[in-house]
């Protein structure tokens, strides 16, 4: 599913407007950085509440698109500011990890 | 080629430069992009420790068409039991290096995993050499 449509059909907030035509097909939920640097894979959307430029530093060299901030996170302005650079997009969810996961599974299964 | 990065005690906020610059020169010179992923992973996860754990190291990158090696040397703590901080889940970090999240005891295990040759040499209260091969052929 085209990334356009995830944001709105999750009601995500964009910061930072990027990737949006991409393809997801597949997610990682994770806030260990080790864990996302190990295991995520490239085209993965990532959903998380880390929201420090380490976040986009790790989704820039794993190729990963797109990062949803759960429960209304704020991103650090290093972070917004890298994922510019970076052309990453950034989304936030209201929503804590489960439910947003729990939607985002049932869009793209 | 050859190059060098300076590695900062606690400054995360320019960590992965390093890594993102050696991505950026594998993918010029048109390396397979699972030897590129796998090479950022280690790279990655040696410039975090030392940041994490150590007082100040370098980084020195060599790559030729056959293999990339990596070499980070800190000057820090050491490592006092090699073979507990290579067991997955084994973390010194501190809790403000967790919270980040970091320290879930992964980084050295993903370094194995995604090198070909790994080499450590630690001595406590002096300093780590990490040294990492990636061969770019297979």
């Amino acid at each position: 599913m085209k990334l356009s449509e995830i944001i709105e059909k999750l009601n995500l907030k964009c910061l930072n407007e990027a990737n949006l035509d991409a393809d997801i097909t597949n997610a990682y939920s994770s806030d260990l950085l080790s864990d996302v640097m190990g295991n995520a894979r490239s085209g993965q959307l990532w959903i998380t509440m880390q929201t420090h430029k380490n976040v986009t530093a790790i989704a820039a060299l794993k190729d990963i698109p797109a990062i949803i901030i759960v429960r209304n996170g704020v991103p650090d302005d290093d972070m917004l500011e890298h994922a510019k650079e970076e052309d990453i997009c950034i989304l936030v969810s209201s929503e804590a990890a489960f439910p947003v996961c729990g939607k985002l599974y049932e869009l793209i299964k | 080629m050859h190059y060098t990065f300076k590695i900062e005690q606690g400054n995360f906020t320019d960590a992965g430069q390093a890594s993102s610059s050696v991505k950026r020169t594998m993918k010029q010179l048109g390396v397979r992009p699972e030897n590129i992923k796998r090479t950022v992973v280690a790279l990655f996860e040696a410039e975090i420790n030392a940041v994490a754990h150590a007082y100040g190291g370098q980084i020195d990158v060599d790559i030729d068409g056959e293999k990339i090696v990596m070499v980070v040397a800190d000057k820090g703590p050491g490592i006092p039991n090699i073979d507990l901080a290579m067991q997955e889940g084994y973390s010194t970090a501190s809790p403000q290096v967790r919270e980040m999240g970091y320290g879930a005891g992964m980084g050295l295990p993903n370094i194995k995993k995604n090198t070909d040759d790994l080499k450590i040499d630690t001595t406590v209260g002096v300093g780590t050499t990490v040294t990492m091969t990636v061969y770019l052929n297979n």
